[in-house]
């Protein structure tokens, strides 16, 4: 168990240490500064549109800088390693192991994402976080553009070697006495992306160095003036970004398997389910990618087949919803922090899955495509559903973590705050969009619809910000002085949990 | 695994599905529909660059920033670009096409009532994207 605050002991023990655990609470520091980092930065896109006009943002290059870095943080530098950091901490015990089955490689993979994060952060590149061709070629400013693809490039590998790790830890590592099947689920969401990531990142891979070659001038694949063609690099893009979206969202979705049963006293309704559609995720996952292309000049029948692919990846999702529903259904469900934050991601998650089946009919996707209402579905995503696990499991992970409980009463304000706070942005911003703002937009006309749906969502932007401080108050306070936890049951709710403090620390004694 | 029936996920599930061919399906029949280009449909060149639209009718005459057309008749663009991707966008007509450089992509409508409508550009082509934006102008017809 990690309990530096009470035994403490050398910070640069742990920076060294090749221990699961150790590495888990990396992943964990350093998850929660870009969240908060990126954070800021969201807070500063909505201030800035809270009315027509410049604001609190002097100039265009600047706001494009800032959504750029904002995305790239939160996603590259808050979701992957905060899911990493669970894993971490998790996947050994559940596998019954003593450790990561690459311990070095392990560390290796952490160390390589301060160093990204620096490149990222000092670069602060402007051509949004898809990179967009010919403008990230011929018109982006450097060094921040290459910068960024340098910092991509070692996350990319970053992940890689992650991927590689939980693989081969899940499958070959696990107890003899323990098959396949009874590997629990969030172990099994840790499989399920991980191979998605084998699988998707080498197209990105791939396409952020011919975008570097191209930039530098001696090639011209995304280059139209050489011979070259955008839509190229769209295709390698997406081809491991939509994929990612799963990468992203299937640990999450492993969270909550791990939190809402207990919470709810009963076992998973249907664990063989619960796999089934991670795999199907993990394999429909890779056959709607040109869903995000449909304006770029597709044919009638390339549109066709990816909206088919896009909407065969809704019924796995459903199962999943449909699982944690009859999972709650008659139970003696207590509602703590964690449990709190889970179930108002299944709901987030509905409702943004709701909206993506518009997006993927053709003609619908004609009236929301690059407007707010793409930016309001993936946050209901990356926000609603995601970032709600994973709050949800760091709150769950906590007493573990620390020894100590975090404050209850501060933990169901910061969910209370951050929910209304998110439906306020986001469901707006889907409204937004069907009034035809589009996004990566430093300044808009004053519209009057436009500027309501502005000061909504910046009001709900500002609620989700002063949650967020209720949050880092909470658990900076009771990592140091907050209640003993009885770390045998730490919610009460009787069972029994996985303990990663019975993970072998060669360091604790 | 659980030992009990599973009927009810899987009705469920099933009804999901159901829903989901009937979106497929319906989608796939009105974007047929709304990809067919009237024959007598005249051609305008729309052109993006970085940070303006043109606009080049049959006849050979040019705008910039605005433009103008007459009820009852369908157009077609043809989208080019001079520099980086755009997107060429007529949100009150549903009108949303990417232009893009070395590419000629079209996309076809028919103004219905007279009045004036926004233009904009709804891809990021960088410092000016947010000021890309022109006016539609339907009139009424000439003769």
């Amino acid at each position: 168990m990690v309990l530096e605050l009470q035994k403490p002991r050398p910070v640069w023990q742990i920076m060294f240490s090749t221990h699961h655990t150790d590495v888990g609470l990396l992943y964990l520091i350093t998850s929660l500064a870009f969240l908060f980092l990126g954070g800021t930065l969201a807070l500063a896109i909505r201030a800035e549109l809270f009315l027509p006009g410049a604001q609190i943002i002097g100039d265009a290059m600047t706001f494009n800088r800032i959504f750029t870095v904002h995305g790239t943080t939160l996603i590259f530098l808050f979701i992957i390693p905060f899911a990493s950091s669970v894993g971490n901490y998790y996947v050994p015990i559940m596998v019954r192991y003593k450790d990561m089955a690459y311990p070095k490689l392990n560390a290796i993979a952490f160390w390589m994402i301060p160093p990204a994060g620096a490149l990222i952060w000092l670069g602060f590149a402007d051509f949004t976080w898809y990179a967009t061709p010919p403008y990230s070629i011929i018109s982006a400013p450097g060094p921040a553009a290459d910068m960024w693809i340098f910092g991509l490039k070692i996350l990319g590998i970053s992940s890689v070697l992650g991927a590689i790790n939980f693989i081969v830890t899940i499958l070959k590592c696990k107890h003899p006495d323990m098959s396949i099947g009874q590997v629990p689920l969030l172990a099994w969401s840790f499989l399920s992306s991980s191979l998605i990531i084998l699988v998707a990142i080498p197209t990105f891979a791939a396409a952020l160095l011919m975008l570097l070659t191209d930039r530098l001038g001696v090639s011209g694949f995304f280059n139209p003036a050489m011979g070259g063609d955008p839509i190229a690099y769209a295709h390698l893009f997406w081809f491991t970004f939509h994929p990612e979206v799963y990468v992203l969202v299937i640990p999450a979705i492993g969270m909550m398997y791990e939190i809402i049963p207990r919470f709810s006293r009963k076992p998973i309704y249907s664990y063989n389910s619960g796999v089934f559609a991670f795999v199907l995720l993990s394999i429909v996952g890779f056959s709607s990618w040109a869903h995000h292309m449909y304006a770029t000049g597709m044919s009638f029948t390339e549109k066709t087949v990816f909206m088919v692919g896009t909407l065969a990846a809704v019924p796995a999702s459903a199962m999943h919803v449909f699982n944690f529903v009859a999972t709650m259904w008659n139970g003696r469900i207590k509602f703590s922090t964690p449990m709190m934050w889970c179930v108002g991601g299944i709901a987030l998650f509905f409702s943004a899955g709701a909206g993506g089946v518009a997006n993927a009919a053709m003609p619908l996707d004609f009236t929301t495509h690059d407007t707010y209402w793409v930016v309001g579905h993936f946050h209901l995503f990356v926000m609603g559903t995601i970032a709600f696990g994973s709050i949800g499991m760091l709150y769950y992970m906590f007493p573990y973590v620390t020894g100590r409980m975090y404050n209850e009463t501060m933990g169901k304000v910061h969910f209370a705050m951050s929910f209304i706070g998110t439906v306020l942005v986001f469901f707006t911003q889907h409204v937004l969009g069907l009034y035809g703002m589009p996004r990566r937009v430093f300044d808009y006309p004053p519209i009057p619809e436009w500027i309501a749906m502005n000061q909504i969502a910046t009001v709900g932007a500002m609620i989700i910000g002063i949650s967020m401080a209720i949050f880092l108050a909470n658990i900076i306070y009771s990592s140091g002085k907050g209640k003993l936890a009885n770390t045998e049951d730490p919610f009460g709710v009787g069972g029994k949990y996985y303990y990663p403090f019975e993970a072998k620390n060669p360091h604790h004694d | 695994m659980s030992g009990h029936s599973n009927w009810p996920e899987w009705i469920y599930i099933g009804v999901v599905v159901a829903l989901m061919v009937w979106v497929g399906a319906e989608a796939w029949e009105a974007e047929r529909l709304v990809e067919h280009v009237p024959a007598d449909a005249e051609t305008i060149i729309v052109t993006g660059q970085q940070w303006f639209w043109t606009f080049e009718h049959e006849d050979g005459t040019k705008e910039i920033g605005e433009l103008h057309v007459e009820v009852g008749k369908a157009y077609k663009f043809e989208i080019i670009s001079k520099d980086v991707n755009h997107s060429f966008n007529i949100h009150d007509y549903v009108v949303l096409m990417d232009a893009i450089p070395g590419r000629v992509n079209t996309v076809w409508f028919a103004p219905t009532d007279v009045g004036t409508h926004d233009i904009q550009c709804r891809e990021y082509c960088g410092l000016i994207h947010y000021n890309m934006r022109g006016t539609l102008i339907v009139e009424a017809p000439s003769s």
